[in-house]
């Protein structure tokens, strides 16, 4: 995938500097409005995979033989993060080739990882440049990257920095260690509200077509229930996490669900035959929807979305195939 | 934290005769599992792991075992389908 040619709207490369090295590219700690409109952008999933940074060493400032070198992954977003924050600190940004991903999902794949990492501090030649062999990750990178091998091949040592890079002045501060607060993954109403729009599009591309087409077909109601089955499973979850019942998200999309359903009721005429029929279809929907959401959460295991899919998968199944045969049964009477 | 997933299900275990108490388990954990007591780790509570397979991959002794995974509903389903370990797209529009 090329570098898309709007790259040069972006702060990502600045000029070169020239070093033992050879020449390293050197970008800045500002941030503009493309950036700005690059991270909204990647956040709605627009041309999301467009947003690739060129793996490799750049410079930051005036970096020196004993400044600090920090890891990234070559998603822009995250490169973006990092270097926003290194605000006056003459540093060395490592990107490795993660595939357009970021860190964490990287990490987890195993792309942003010990073979990646070895390969790219002996491919830029960075003990060359560097007096020290130490180098700096973000803790989210640590499900891929064994600290002890990278030492063991390379002779450089990991510590792993701060979970948000806004942390890193104060994780400097304290002698490149991390507190307790700064290695703890937040799941805060901000963290999850700007996942809903990818959640929203997601499922949107599907649902709304087809509650136009209801509503074309003169089923007004049905077309309302639609998009807020959409709703509740891909923001009202999000928004309201904490608070819906139960830990199960298959549930706490159900609990959505019928509160948009109970909700609207009133606004729609169904005696409660209907009622019910329409209960057993759309929140299904709204919980599949929310189940999805495990995969944007930050503090879901596997083998826990195992368990409750074993579960959820069938009674959602079940709910709607109840609900439509209620539907036709009455039809054909 | 206030979010915490189904009890019980984690596959983390700890073999406390290995642990040196480097404490490299605490440094990369993202949700304080672990704790260091008298010079070993210990687990504090296994229902807040999210099995990123941070600890086990930076234990220098292979003290920690845990079916490392993605918690992603989409994973789950695509590995069903297409008869593989739990895969999500990632990258491409998914949320992660
Ligand atoms: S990383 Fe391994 S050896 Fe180090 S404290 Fe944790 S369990 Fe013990
Ligand atoms: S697998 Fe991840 S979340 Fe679970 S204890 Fe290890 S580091 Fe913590």
């Amino acid at each position: 995938m090329s570098m898309n040619g709007n790259e040069n709207q972006f702060t990502t490369v600045t000029g070169t500097l020239n070093t033992s090295a050879g020449q390293i590219p050197s970008t800045s700690a500002e941030y503009k409005s493309a950036d700005r409109l690059a991270a909204w952008k990647a956040r709605w999933g627009i041309h999301r995979a467009a947003w690739l940074i060129k793996p490799g060493l750049y410079a930051l400032g005036a970096p020196s033989a004993a400044s600090p070198v920090f890891a990234t992954a070559n998603y822009k977003l995250s490169f973006d993060n990092l270097r926003r924050n290194l605000k006056g600190i003459d540093s060395w940004i490592l990107v490795l080739n993660t595939k357009g991903i970021n860190v964490w999902c990287a990490a987890g794949k195993g792309t942003f990882g010990t073979l990646e990492l070895v390969r790219s501090i002996m491919e830029t030649g960075l003990e060359k440049l560097l007096e020290h062999k130490s180098i700096i990750l973000p803790q989210l990178g640590a499900p891929g990257v064994a600290a002890h091998r990278v030492k063991a091949y390379t002779g450089f040592s990991v510590t792993y920095g701060p979970v948000r890079a806004e942390d890193i002045p104060e994780f400097m501060r304290l002698g490149n260690k991390t507190s307790p607060e700064m290695r703890e993954v937040r799941f805060g109403f901000f963290d999850r509200i700007i996942l809903a729009p990818v959640e929203f599009v997601q499922f949107g591309k599907y649902i709304l077509p087809a509650a136009l087409i209801l509503y074309l077909l003169g089923l007004k109601a049905d077309a309302v229930l639609a998009a807020g089955a959409l709703l509740a499973g891909s923001v009202l979850v999000p928004a309201f996490l904490p608070r819906l019942p139960g830990r199960s998200f298959a549930l706490k999309g159900a609990a959505a669900g019928f509160s948009v359903v109970a909700a609207l009721s009133p606004l729609l005429d169904f005696d409660l035959y209907q009622f019910c029929a329409r209960t057993l279809i759309y929140i299904p929907i709204a919980s599949f929807i929310g189940l999805e959401f495990t995969g944007s959460s930050t503090y879901t295991s596997l083998s826990g979305v195992k368990k409750e899919m074993r579960i959820a998968m069938p009674a959602q199944a079940l709910a709607l195939l109840t609900g439509l045969l209620m539907l036709a049964f009455r039809r054909l009477l | 934290m206030s979010l915490r997933y189904l009890k019980g299900v984690a596959t983390l275990k700890l073999d406390a005769a290995r642990c040196t108490g480097c404490g490299m388990c605490v440094n990369v954990c993202p949700h304080a599992v672990f704790r260091l007591e008298n010079r070993k780790a210990i687990i504090t509570d296994a229902d807040l792991c999210m099995e990123c397979g941070a600890c086990a991959l930076n234990c220098p002794v292979q003290a920690i075992t845990v079916k490392k995974g993605t918690g992603c509903a989409t994973a789950v389903r695509n590995g069903f389908l297409h008869g593989t370990e739990p895969d999500c797209g990632c990258g491409e529009d998914s949320g992660c």
